[in-house]
């Protein structure tokens, strides 16, 4: 057996032990959450008896995302935090009535791991960050705050509203929709011509509209952090060297309030700027599906429907299918486990998906 | 099997080789014939902040010397092996000609034929920058200033370069960008899917000339490339069908090349001898496989409808698609198949709306489209339209068709509507004053010429020279 082999088979059995205590925590009487205990009789099967593994998820059915549009939040508290307030999320760029999911301490726990991917020389501690992006009611604003604090460090913020920017495109304003983004980048400007920061939060857009105005190994960053639309591997490269010169770290990450955020794998160039992005497992799973059958996942490197399980004491979502496609990608030595590479917008292929500059 | 040909974007032309490629491939056989990099619009903004450094270089050199760089190009162009990628084989004019037809359908009589109209581009620089500049001497190109019929003239640039989205439809459109050059004007060329070989093969010979590569980007690229191209260059040529260039329609920085809709018209003092210049008649309807936007799609008589309708049937009825090297061949096959299928759905939805025959299809007996060795072709259509409004009767498709009508004189210049190019076959002075007024026609053949032809001293599809450079008021400065 080799190490990887031997690393994938641990990797398992820690998720396999980590599936069975969140079932447990979210059907028992005394832990439990509402929402779960009432769907119990409908399951036909007994969950804390019958699911002892990360593959017995596949027995509950899809998950539908509109109960976290319509049911009241107190559905979603388990009964161990009854009484305790907690902080309400909603999704990105989701426009209408939102998917809300609540939560306490979990975007910290989420974040407090996800810098331990990330590199002093590139994110120093003690510098200060700047993100350019969705604040608002989404989890990333206080969980970049958070990341940024558990690194000694503070960070500015200059919001970007993805629901009035899909309006605009969606309504053809395309003036509009360049004048916001100017008034965007104008705030960031002023703050990186008037402030030392070392660290840069925004999305990929935004990111190259910002180069065409200062450069950013100029202005004194070392490392960007970046997500929230489709990257393919020639956007890669092109942000990698050219966008930053060649001289700024680039983390890609994978993310969205249900699940939390994924790394990616460190290998970027080696792997062709081709990005694959690891889940923060055991906290959550991705899968990738079929397209035509969610039950079935696809082989490896070939596309599929991307399918997420979110697995925390807070938080217990299995088989949400995401509106993203990705190539199933193998385990790696970092991360002993299967990655999503190339995600892009489900049915990106077919047809031309607006995903604004969110 | 051998490796599809790399076709790389150029930057400042400097070859990148994109991460992101689209095949493409043998309509015939789907053989995959070339890969192609994809630039990302990031990727093109970021080169149009370099063009003015870009833009000095070229215009470092004069005029003169850039119109001798130009003929050494037309015979670099139609003679030597030139580059495409900077790995790899060279490419040859046979290469080139094999490859053209393979991907646009074009079959290799026309690609030579279009080649040599390249070349006489290439050749004629010098008048045709006459006709663009009416006359003016070409130093006032290189210093800004000079007389012009004893006035004092300046000019200057409009742009640091030009930007060109172009067809698949025909190599010889981009007779219509060369001459940026020679007026040393940078250009950003974003081909055609389906034809990205002529505009490489000129860059790769002006190059090989002595031309500075600074002055060459090749874009492949998608939509939001092609907006970026449009709207990042101060002067911008856009081809397309209506749908594409709506979106810029009012905007002065873009010139629009929407369809043709060439035309013939006849006047009453003339079409009664319509027999002695029928041959021009088909040749506008049949040259370069009916592709062009100056190929005529609709002919107006005052008399004789039914008769020149017939004859013109009678005259087209006899091509027939041929294989692609066929020295005979005169069609073209349709790159995309479901184009082919919806022209010929669509002219029978016309026909069998009423108020219109398809003369051809009666005397051939045989369907408009035909599949032969893997390839869609449509076989030439005449139809006779009882009037102008009439959903066939000012319609332009991809291959020989037009519209033959019946309107009395006086009331052809209203019917016509957007006309690239209008032959006028009459002598009327008094008719000729009031086309000539005419705001719907770009080009005016007066007299039997096919649509067809092009004089190279006479600007096509607005002028080139108004286009990149516009005259300022002066006065002193004569030491300049």
């Amino acid at each position: 057996m080799t190490d990887l082999e031997r690393a994938t088979r641990e990797a398992a059995e820690r998720l396999d032990d980590h599936v069975r205590e969140i079932v447990q925590w979210h059907f028992s009487e005394e832990t439990g959450t509402p929402y779960w205990l009432e769907r119990a009789a409908s399951l036909g099967f007994d969950p804390r008896s019958e699911i002892t593994c990360a593959a017995d998820l596949q027995r509950f059915p899809l998950f539908d995302g509109e109960v976290l549009r319509t049911l009241p939040h107190e559905q979603f508290v388990p009964r161990a935090y009854s009484g305790r307030p907690f902080t309400i999320f909603e999704t990105g760029g989701t426009t209408g009535m939102p998917k809300q999911r609540i939560g306490w301490e979990d975007y910290k726990i989420d974040y407090e791991q996800f810098s331990d991917t990330l590199s002093d020389e590139a994110f120093p501690p003690g510098g200060y960050w700047l993100m350019v992006g969705p604040t608002g009611p989404r989890r990333l604003r206080l969980a970049i705050e958070h990341l940024a604090n558990h690194r000694g460090s503070s960070c500015y913020f200059v919001d970007l509203d993805p629901r009035w920017v899909k309006k605009l495109i969606a309504g053809r304003e395309f003036d509009q929709a360049k004048a916001y983004m100017r008034h965007v980048i104008d705030q960031a400007v002023a703050i990186l011509e008037n402030r030392r920061v070392s660290a840069l939060f925004t999305t990929p857009k935004l990111l190259e509209e910002l180069s065409e105005r200062l450069s950013i190994p100029g202005a004194g960053i070392r490392g960007v952090f970046c997500g929230g639309t489709t990257m393919t591997p020639q956007t890669t490269r092109f942000l990698v060297e050219e966008v930053l010169e060649g001289e700024v770290e680039f983390v890609p990450t994978y993310g969205n309030t249900l699940m939390g955020l994924a790394a990616h794998r460190k290998s970027l160039r080696e792997d062709g700027y081709s990005i694959t992005y690891q889940a923060p497992q055991p906290r959550a799973m991705l899968r990738v599906t079929s397209f035509d059958d969610a039950d079935r996942t696809v082989a490896y490197d070939d596309w599929g429907r991307v399918e997420l399980t979110t697995l925390t004491r807070e938080f217990f979502m299995p088989r949400f299918l995401e509106r993203d496609e990705a190539l199933r990608r193998r385990p790696c030595d970092d991360y002993p486990w299967d990655g999503v590479g190339e995600v892009r917008p489900f049915g990106a292929e077919s047809s031309k998906i607006v995903e604004g500059v969110y | 099997m051998t490796e599809p040909i790399h076709i790389p974007v150029l930057r400042g032309g400097e070859s990148y080789s994109s991460l992101d490629r689209a095949e493409l491939t043998s309509p015939r056989d789907g053989r995959v014939l070339a890969s192609v990099s994809q630039a990302n619009a990031g990727l093109i903004r970021r080169d149009l902040r370099k063009i003015h450094e870009r833009a000095a270089v070229l215009r470092a050199i004069p005029t003169r010397d850039l119109l001798e760089i130009c003929k050494r190009a037309g015979e670099l162009f139609m003679t030597a092996s030139l580059p495409i990628d900077d790995d790899g084989p060279a490419q040859g004019p046979d290469d080139y000609v094999a490859l053209l037809s393979e991907t646009s359908g074009l079959p290799h009589t026309l690609c030579r034929r279009n080649m040599n109209k390249v070349r006489t581009v290439f050749d004629e620089m010098e008048g045709i920058l006459a006709g663009l500049m009416r006359g003016m001497d070409l130093s006032v190109v290189d210093t800004g200033f000079g007389e012009h019929c004893g006035v004092r003239v300046c000019y200057y640039e409009t742009t640091d370069a030009l930007g060109v989205v172009l067809p698949s439809n025909s190599p010889g459109v981009n007779s219509i960008w060369m001459p940026a050059l020679a007026l040393r004007t940078p250009v950003v060329l974003k081909p055609g899917r389906e034809e990205p070989w002529t505009p490489l093969r000129i860059i790769r010979a002006l190059m090989a000339a002595g031309c500075p590569k600074e002055a060459f980007h090749f874009y492949p690229t998608d939509h939001e490339g092609s907006a970026t191209i449009l709207q990042g260059c101060g002067r911008a040529l856009l081809f397309g069908d209506e749908k594409t260039t709506a979106a810029y329609a009012g905007d002065p920085r873009i010139n629009l090349h929407g369809p043709g809709r060439s035309k013939i018209v006849v006047g009453e003092d003339m079409i009664d001898d319509w027999r002695e210049w029928f041959d021009v008649l088909v040749a506008s309807v049949v040259d370069n496989g009916g592709r062009s936007c100056i190929n005529a799609s609709t002919i107006i008589v005052p008399r004789h409808a039914d008769e020149i309708a017939d004859a013109l049937a009678e005259a087209v009825v006899s091509i027939e698609p041929k294989e692609s090297s066929d020295p005979d061949a005169r069609l073209s096959v349709f790159a995309n198949p479901k184009f082919a299928e919806w022209i010929d759905a669509t002219i029978d939805a016309g026909i069998e709306a009423g108020g219109a025959v398809d003369l051809t299809l009666e005397k051939r007996g045989t369907p408009r489209r035909l599949e032969l060795g893997g390839s869609q072709y449509l076989r030439p259509t005449i139809v006779r339209c009882q009037s102008i409004d009439h959903p066939l009767a000012r319609t332009e498709f991809l291959f020989p068709f037009t519209s033959v009508l019946e309107a009395p004189q006086a009331s052809m210049l209203d019917a016509l509507g957007p006309t690239l190019v209008l032959t006028a076959i009459t002598r009327d002075r008094d008719w000729i004053r009031e086309l000539v007024r005419s705001h719907s026609v770009d080009r005016l053949n007066l007299g039997p010429y096919p649509t067809s032809r092009a004089e190279w001293d006479q600007p096509h599809e607005g002028n080139l020279f108004e286009f990149l450079y516009a005259r300022r008021a002066i006065q002193g400065g004569a030491e300049c």
